[in-house]
């Protein structure tokens, strides 16, 4: 009896405690303000070293700029929870979104509501869909990434034999883009002895991508090449051919983190990759957005503007109208140059 | 999922327990809100509170169902990959030309089939639920794949995405929350108030008992599945009206989020035990709760490891109640 008296005295407590009125809501009026923007950096998940990078690369801008630098991610790399995320960046009334989508599609409502409440909606590495988005903050130019992996890998395999492709999710935008420009790249008559076997898809996550390798190498005992254009990918898969006894036999190519990657490149498992530089990306992305934020950029296709240690940068057409900001060309790393930049990132 | 007869406690220890499982949720709910309110500004916001519920109102629809499929005694795995099943086959038939309305119709009737389908399985041929709806739990997420592969579909008709994004008229009240709300209320009518209700949860508690007693209970299987396919079907609609867009990954992993909202309902995994309004409670406090972290942004594998401790006091606190009831009647 006691205790059923001390339960219902606590939920009245409680419920009156929960449905107390709102205190004046916060001030909602936008001062025009120079810095101290809350810039929200959301990426595809957690616990992905590339975006891990991405995230210095955004204290420091926001270090710099005097803005605060919100790093959020789902758990796993879906559309749901990003915008479960997104929803809740709105409600904080953040000045910014810098997002790398999951699905360009499925996001474009969330991040249409965040521009319809006054905040400015950048897109990075993964591109959200052109309706849903400002402007894009582009790693590097979508078809010479595509081309330069397809490049690496003939040059291992001499132009000869099967190969596959190891990519994140079925659904990103950036993955699948540059895997269209390497099909392209292949329908060159120098790779007529090369043929694309078939495209699986790891999901990002490392078990996932480490057993599609080995299912690889089950399927197709011929297979001579892989390209992982994902630093998953890439460094699950140099694991299982490492595990597997295949390195030598099955050559290895695509984008992958120095960092992670240096002791495959080392031992030969993977001769070449190409990156950019990760940190930069956060960084030219964390500007922009400061930018954007401030007014001082709009976004438009022909506007220049200075990206702090990058220096200077003019917004280019993205294809479909909006303007996009290009980080820079891929950058190939080897055995020679592995060592300089395995501690960068 | 065989069920085994158990012990039924006397009906007033019974009620009480229950009575004390919703109780808890209420206060969890309550303390759940007064955290957040504390920790963060924009949580007491009415347009913030009812935008919240956008998030988990597709899972909301399928954990009615599913609610009444573990208190029977089985449980459906496949609900997330039939919600993905029947939504690809009406966003294909959309792309294919047919009107939004009736490829909505279609997708609705491929959902309820494939519930038909289960239930057939179980009831008819007699095999555990959790084998056959892991079965199709693979096959009809791979039918969504097989139809679209890599492919989106956007474009759907403002009148259709308004199910999942749209507000009801002038007010902040989103409308998957009113779809959710009428559901609710049938489910919690037909579980509740009705003969059909009663003898899901007798059939959960003694099945063989059941069967010699004369109770379809087969029928009632068949029922369930079939309903359980509908509304994953319906959560279907309601999502990618939301997203805009329809990829055969559709909640993908869904199915796991449902269970644990039932089971932190106060559902028996077991089976012969559980409420409606215990459900809803628990839906509403797993989505306060994560609302709550994510307006602070905590980074999503916290979230994921808090809602798994939830569950495990879901789990751990009826039988600890059940034992110290058991010792003081002793």
């Amino acid at each position: 009896m006691k205790s059923k008296l001390f339960v219902s005295l606590l939920l009245v407590i409680v419920i009156l405690a929960a449905c107390a009125p709102p205190t004046v809501a916060p001030p909602a009026e936008k001062p025009a303000a120079k810095a101290g923007f809350k810039i929200a950096m959301v990426v595809k998940n957690l616990g992905n070293p590339f975006f891990e990078a991405a995230q210095k690369g955004c204290n420091e801008a926001a270090a710099e700029y005097g803005d605060e630098c919100i790093f959020q991610g789902p758990a796993t790399p879906t559309a749901e929870g990003q915008i479960e995320i997104i929803d809740a960046l709105i409600a904080q009334k953040v000045d910014v979104i810098a997002i790398t989508a999951n699905d360009p599609d499925a996001l474009v409502p969330v991040c249409k509501k965040a521009m319809d409440a006054g905040i400015k909606v950048v897109t990075w590495d993964s591109a959200v869909a052109p309706a849903g988005r400002q402007i894009f903050v582009n790693q590097a130019d979508m078809e010479q990434i595509g081309r330069i992996e397809v490049q690496m890998l003939a040059e291992m395999i001499g132009y000869k034999g099967q190969i596959a492709i190891l990519s994140a999710a079925a659904t990103m935008a950036n993955q699948n883009t540059w895997i269209e420009w390497m099909k392209e790249e292949l329908k060159d008559p120098k790779y007529k002895d090369m043929e694309l076997v078939t495209t699986v898809y790891g999901d990002d996550l490392r078990e996932k991508s480490y057993n599609e390798a080995l299912g690889l190498f089950k399927s197709y005992p011929d297979l001579k090449g892989i390209i992982s254009p994902t630093t998953v990918g890439i460094a699950a898969t140099a694991r299982a051919l490492t595990d597997e006894g295949l390195c030598g036999k099955i050559a290895l190519t695509g984008l992958g983190l120095p960092s992670e990657m240096a002791e495959y490149i080392k031992s030969g498992c993977c001769k070449a990759m190409a990156l950019w530089n990760p940190i930069d990306l956060g960084y030219m992305t964390t500007v922009v957005s400061h930018l954007m934020a401030s007014g001082e950029i709009t976004g438009k296709p022909g506007e220049t503007f200075k990206a702090g240690k990058l220096g200077e940068r003019t917004i280019v057409d993205d294809g479909a109208g909006g303007g996009m900001v290009l980080l820079g060309p891929p950058f190939q790393f080897n055995a020679e140059n592995i060592d300089q930049w395995k501690d960068v990132y | 999922m065989t069920v085994k007869a158990r012990a039924v406690p006397s009906p007033s220890i019974l009620s009480g327990l229950l009575l004390r499982w919703e109780w808890l949720l209420v206060v969890l709910l309550g303390i759940a809100c007064m955290v957040n309110a504390s920790l963060s500004p924009y949580f007491l916001d009415v347009h913030n509170l009812f935008d919240m519920t956008f998030h988990f109102m597709e899972r909301s629809l399928i954990a009615l169902p599913m609610a009444f499929i573990i208190i029977s005694g089985n449980i459906d795995l496949s609900v997330a990959s039939n919600l993905g099943m029947s939504t690809i086959i009406m966003a294909a038939s959309y792309k294919a030309g047919l009107n939004i309305w009736l490829a909505m119709l279609l997708g609705l009737a491929a959902g309820a089939v494939g519930g038909l389908i289960n239930g057939l399985l179980v009831a008819r041929v007699r095999l555990p639920s959790l084998v056959v709806t892991l079965g199709t739990y693979a096959l009809y997420r791979g039918v969504a794949f097989v139809i679209l592969g890599d492919l989106v579909v956007t474009g759907f008709p403002s009148s259709f995405t308004a199910i999942g994004q749209g507000y009801v008229g002038h007010t902040p009240i989103p409308v998957p929350l009113v779809i959710f709300a009428f559901f609710a209320v049938l489910f919690g009518l037909l579980l509740h108030r009705t003969a059909f209700g009663r003898l899901v949860y007798a059939v959960g508690n003694n099945e063989t008992a059941c069967r010699f007693s004369g109770v379809a209970v087969d029928r009632i299987r068949i029922i369930l599945f079939t309903l359980s396919g509908l509304m994953s079907a319906l959560a279907g609609v309601v999502l990618s009206a939301r997203f805009g867009s329809a990829r055969p990954n559709i909640a993908l992993g869904f199915e796991l989020d449902v269970i644990t909202a039932v089971v932190l309902g106060g559902v028996d995994i077991n089976g012969g035990q559980g409420t409606m309004p215990g459900v809803v409670l628990a839906l509403f406090l797993i989505g306060v709760v994560r609302y709550g972290m994510s307006l602070k942004n905590v980074p999503g594998q916290i979230q994921n490891t808090l809602i798994g401790m939830l569950l495990i006091v879901a789990i751990l606190l009826p039988q600890f109640l059940r034992r110290l009831a058991s010792r003081s009647r002793a």
